[in-house]
């Protein structure tokens, strides 16, 4: 399937990223492939057509695809029988869904107050630094989203960080890239990421320009 | 059937319903921007508040009539003192979200409201829900919805694109009410509108009965076509000065 407006194209996959691949077109909204299509039918398959399932389908969804595609939103209405704006509205009111591809890992940075007092801005510059990232979003490769949030509740172990539900307590700026390097990809060398981020680079502009 | 009583009169009503709705039925006016007859209640902008007692004992509570519905020996005032503290604090709030609705502006003046303590934010949307419900209840499309949360919340079409759902009838517009047009008064740039009386001529466009090409508003009708004993204070915060020493 190719879609593209104005004939661009904007080809989003990246080298080392594992996340189901999807292109999008040069308005932003991102288009699924016939597999990916797939295997969202599957997704929704798994639940009754009720739609008291919405939100635990919607999680579903973002689990595999680290968003949810608006396609797929499309189709999950329709097999509800609600409007979409009710699915919209779900979608855009919890913080865990995202409308926007997210990372493969979720970097939850607490900015509460406990952790701000023992140094949270400072660990988010250095996970941004380290993911080069200029401000809380989502890295080139996709491996990585950041996202500051209020308090998770864990004070007494501030500055905290979670990544996927993992809770990293007392991190000081030296402690942040031994945590990433945990849920970095094991074969990828930061030259290859480098590499692939020059490639992805000229992709990019080859194809928009 | 449930027996209440509202501002000392008695009332029977049926099962179900509402305590706005017996208020209408014997005549007592209550102030509403959310609600509609056609479409369910939303207790969305509480300015139907009424002042609501069980029993003989017990604390009173602000509770939006709208969506309340009548019990026995429930004991409702409709326009206690707090009941009009509530509103006009709201109508402020309003008056500061939307100062170009009509609707509001009215009420304001219905109220005394005759002070804006807040920076007006000249939004064109009170999120009171009417247009969602109304598209989703009445014309049975549900193109329209909320979207976002907090003070990100909108009302919005699903991905910013018009759905074939979506008919284009109208009644969105038709309902909402704050997206209207403002008389533009004499101080058309303050907030809080109370214009008509303050100043003398009423308004710039003033016609022989009515002031301006809108309906003319409380505020216009209460001061009448002329208001001699106040003095014109252009581009002046509107004050209503009637009552106060100049």
């Amino acid at each position: 399937m190719q879609a593209g407006l104005d004939g661009r194209v904007l080809t989003f996959t990246k080298a080392g990223f594992a996340a189901p691949a999807c292109r999008g077109t040069g308005g932003g909204t991102l288009v699924m492939t016939e597999t990916e299509l797939q295997q969202a039918d599957s997704i929704l398959g798994q639940f009754d057509d009720r739609r008291a399932n919405l939100i635990a389908i919607l999680q579903d969804i973002q689990a595999h695809f680290y968003y949810l595609p608006e396609d797929v939103l499309r189709r999950l209405a329709r097999k509800l029988r609600i409007p979409l704006t009710d699915v919209y509205q779900v979608a855009t009111f919890y913080r865990c869904f995202s409308l926007v591809p997210r990372g493969r890992h979720q970097v939850q940075v607490c900015l509460g107050t406990a952790c701000h007092v023992r140094g949270a801005p400072r660990v988010l510059d250095r996970i941004l630094t380290d993911l080069k990232l200029g401000a809380p979003g989502t890295t080139r490769d996709r491996q990585f989203t950041v996202l500051t949030v209020r308090c998770v509740g864990c004070c007494g172990l501030a500055p905290v960080v979670r990544v996927d539900n993992k809770t990293h307590p007392h991190l000081t700026q030296a402690k942040v890239r031994g945590v990433l390097n945990k849920y970095r990809l094991k074969r990828q060398s930061q030259e290859e990421v480098a590499s692939a981020e020059e490639a992805g680079d000229r992709d990019a502009t080859a194809q928009v320009g | 059937m449930p027996k209440l009583t509202i501002n000392g009169i008695e009332v029977l009503v049926e099962k179900g319903v509402t305590v706005l709705e017996a208020a209408r039925f014997l005549g007592i006016p209550i102030p509403t921007l959310c609600h509609d007859d056609g479409l369910a209640p939303a207790s969305a902008c509480r300015l139907c508040v009424v002042e609501v007692r069980r029993g003989l004992e017990g604390r009173s509570k602000l509770l939006a009539a709208c969506s309340l519905p009548a019990e026995d020996e429930m004991v409702v005032h409709t326009n206690s003192a707090r009941v009009q503290r509530a509103r006009q604090l709201l109508i402020e709030l309003y008056v500061a979200t939307c100062p170009s609705s009509k609707r509001i502006q009215d009420l304001a003046s219905a109220y005394g409201v005759h002070e804006c303590r807040y920076e007006a934010e000249h939004e064109d949307c009170i999120q009171c829900g009417l247009c969602v419900r109304m598209c989703e209840q009445q014309m049975m499309a549900g193109a329209i919805g909320f979207a976002g949360r907090g003070a990100n919340r909108r009302v919005s079409r699903p991905f910013d694109m018009t759905d074939k759902r979506c008919r284009q009838c109208g009644a969105c517009l038709y309902i909402c009410p704050v997206c209207e047009l403002r008389c533009a008064g004499p101080a058309a740039e303050a907030t809080l509108c109370n214009g008509c009386l303050n100043f003398a001529p009423v308004c710039f466009q003033s016609y022989d009965d009515a002031m301006c090409f809108l309906d003319p508003c409380h505020a216009c009708e209460l001061a009448g076509p002329l208001r001699p004993d106040v003095k014109i204070k252009t581009r002046a915060r509107a004050t209503v000065l009637s009552g106060e020493k100049q």
